[in-house]
Parts: C-alpha cells; structure tokens; sequence
C-alpha cells in the first residue's frame, strides 16, 4: 500500500507543460534554418519543357475499384487489387492477366510485389497480409498456397516486402506498423506513435539505411528506425488524413499526398517541410503520388480523377492528365522509371509513358 | 491506476519530445541545393523526364512484340 509522495496529477501539469515547452523548441529549432524556401533555390534550374504523357496500356478485368499497385522488380509485371477481392497478376507489356487470386475479403486495399517476383503480398479488411507464392502453372490453384503472415486488429491499409523476400512491413487501421517474418509470421518489431489509422508507408531506398516513412489519419507522417521501433522524426502540416507516402530518390526527403488537396515534400536533414505542391483549382484530395527517376517529377493521382505532374523544384505542376472516368486510387512508377501506372475506381489500371 | 498510467504515458511523449527537439538539422539553402544536385545529376537517366523515343520505351511501341 506504498503511497505516492508526489501527486500523480502535479506531476501530469508539469510533464504537460514540458511537453509544450518541448513543441515550442522544436518549431524554434526548424525555424532557425528556415532561411530559403526550395523554389527560390531553383529559380536558376531550366525549367520544363512541355510534356507528351499518354496512356499506352489499359488493364481490364476487375470487377470493381482498383484499390492498389505494385510494379515487380522485372519491370513489366504488375500486381493489383481490388474491391471485388481478387488480386490480379498483369504482363503490362501484352496486358495479358498471368495469374488471379480470390481473396476471402472484399476491399483489398494492400498488394505488393515479392523483390524476387515470385510470390505476392496482400491483404484487407481481413485484417491480415498474406503471401501467395506466383506459380509458374497456370492451371495451380494459388489459393491452396497462400501463407497468413500478419495480424492486425484492425484492417490493413499498406504492405511492402523489404529488400528481400523473407519479411514484410505493414500499416494498419489500428493505428501501427509492423515488421513481419514471412516464413514464420512472427512479429519483429512494432511502431507504434500514430494517434488513429496509418493509411501508408514507404521504405527508404536500401542504400540509406534502415528506415521508412509512415502517413495516417492523425496528419502526421512519421519516419521511424526499423530495428528500434523509434520514431526518429515526426511531421503535421498536412490539414487532413495522409493518403500517400514516397521517399525521393536520393532517400534524404519524401513526398505526401493528403485528402487537404496538396502534396507536399518534406526534407529529412532540414527536418521540415520544403515545398507544398497545390493550386486553388485543385479541391479533391490526393491519394497516391510517386517520382520520376531523377526526383525531378512528382505524379499525383487525385480523387477528381485527375493526374497531376508537379514540377518538384520550382513548385509548379506542369501537366494534368485526363483518361481515368472515377478516383484515381494508386500510382506507382516503374523500376526503370520508363512509365507509370494508375488504377482507379474505374476498375482499370492505366500505364503512362 | 489510470492516473499513473497517464504519467508513463506523457513521460513517454516528453521523451519522445526531448529526442526530435535534439537530433542535427542543417538549412534549408543546404537541403534545397543536395536535392536539386540529385535532380541536375539524374536528370539524362529519367525517361519520364527526357522523354525517351518509341523505339527505346518498350511501352511506346506501336506494334506489340514477343521479348526471346
């Protein structure tokens, strides 16, 4: 029956008022180097000429929304999903379908491609991500092969396989991300911080170390250290949910994208926000955006069903691209960055070169 | 006790306060300038950038053709 000698409610206002005293610190500190902004930098940069950008291919064959991409390492694979539950696997070249999985579940928000190319990754509102080895026969019933790997309680929102084919990191409605081993399914480590849904993330390019990026609903993104669990960097200025996540190339920033209808770029050795991608004609929000090889081009797939180029330097956007007839739901560049694809509510996927 | 479960946890968000307030950070003028150098530096091996012709972009192709 030991009693407190503080009261626990004293040492929650002072821990409060640190807790402030900290924010403030922090603004001040990024403020002190806030000495330029990133399109006055570039001012000097060409700028871009005018782009020709069409689409080259169209995949049919879902029988509802396209909730999600991923390109295989191969660079004419592609894997998506759906919220009719299948999971399909294209040769975007032929636009032939390779393989087709039925998931238990409707609204199968995640997909990814294995770094192999032999095996998918993919989950929903059953709460779990799931591995499917790719079969090289055709007549194989994949289904019988699929492997349960993670366990959220809440659905799953973003998987992608880290640079192997043995784990997977996840995010999830339940507000957390998590590193999985894919033979065992054991849990490797947790990160916990986001204050309600994660809807994405990113892994840092391997030669920057061990890190990725993570965007919920609480309109942080935050940056963690995949072998502490820590969160090493937090970022709010976005006014609404995060929809999207993508590191530059370089690795040492990351583009957002955001329901608050901009993209903004965030520079992790500055640790602030450098440019904000937005126009006032630009109202419906932005749910996917990747870049051009070079970092130099940010693609954003929008709910107006609308794509937008941005140039990422000078902050303008240089081309809207019009074709998808619903919400563009998933945007990702190819490996080689020769094209990009989208998919949409429209229950097809578009590649653009 | 939920009070002092409160107190582990805003100790915890003060920590985690403390850590992000002291990592190093450089300027902005800095930052700007490494990212455009990437941009600069990549800019030839960007097809999306440069535009790459129909005969190199295998997704620009008109005719469709069998990879051996």
């Amino acid at each position: 029956m030991a009693a407190q000698e503080v009261q626990p409610s004293e040492t929650i206002a002072k821990l409060k008022s640190e807790s402030e005293a900290l924010k403030t610190k922090l603004e001040e500190e990024r403020a002190k180097l806030h000495d330029v902004e990133l399109h006055q930098v570039a001012e000097k940069v060409d700028p871009l000429g005018q782009f020709v950008m069409k689409t080259r291919r169209t995949l049919k064959g879902h029988g509802n929304k396209v909730l999600c991409m991923d390109w295989c390492k191969d660079k004419r694979r592609i894997v998506s999903s759906s919220q009719d539950g299948k999971v399909i696997v294209w040769d975007a070249f032929t636009t032939n379908k390779e393989h087709a999985v039925t998931m238990p579940c409707t609204w199968v928000m995640a997909c990814a491609y294995a770094p192999s190319g032999c095996a998918v990754a993919c989950g929903g509102l059953d709460n779990k991500c799931s591995v499917y080895p790719l079969s090289l026969d055709k007549n194989e019933n994949l289904a019988a092969k699929k492997k349960s790997v993670a366990m959220h309680t809440n659905y799953l929102s973003a998987c992608s396989f880290t640079n192997s084919d043995m784990q997977i990191l996840t995010s999830s409605g339940d507000g957390t991300c998590a590193l999985w081993d894919v033979e065992s399914g054991q849990l490797l480590q947790s990160f916990h911080g986001h204050a309600a849904d994660v809807l994405c993330l990113d892994l840092a390019p391997s030669e920057t170390g061990n890190t990725f990026v993570s965007g919920g609903c609480d309109k942080k993104a935050n940056v963690w250290d995949m072998r502490s669990g820590q969160c090493i960097q937090s970022f709010e200025t976005h006014e609404s949910d995060i929809n999207s996540v993508r590191y530059y190339p370089s690795g040492d920033a990351f583009a957002s994208g955001s329901d608050d209808a901009t993209c903004r770029l965030y520079d992790l050795r500055a640790d602030r926000e450098v440019a904000i991608y937005s126009k006032e004609s630009i109202i419906f929000g932005a749910s996917s955006v990747d870049f051009s090889l070079s970092g130099r081009l940010l693609f954003g797939g929008y709910n107006d069903y609308t794509i937008n180029v941005w140039d990422v330097l000078k902050g303008t956007r240089v081309s809207i691209l019009f074709g998808h007839e619903n919400r563009v739901s998933t945007l990702r560049v190819s490996p080689d960055g020769t094209a990009f694809c989208s998919g949409s509510w429209d229950h097809t996927l578009r590649v653009w070169a | 006790m939920s009070t002092s479960g409160n107190v582990v946890a805003m100790k915890k968000v003060v920590q985690q306060l403390r850590f992000e307030a002291n990592i190093d950070r450089v300027k902005v003028s800095q930052a700007a300038a490494e990212l455009q150098q990437f941009c600069i530096q990549n800019a030839l091996q960007d097809p999306l950038l440069t535009g790459v012709s129909s005969s190199t972009n295998p997704f620009r192709t008109q005719k469709l053709c069998s990879f051996v």
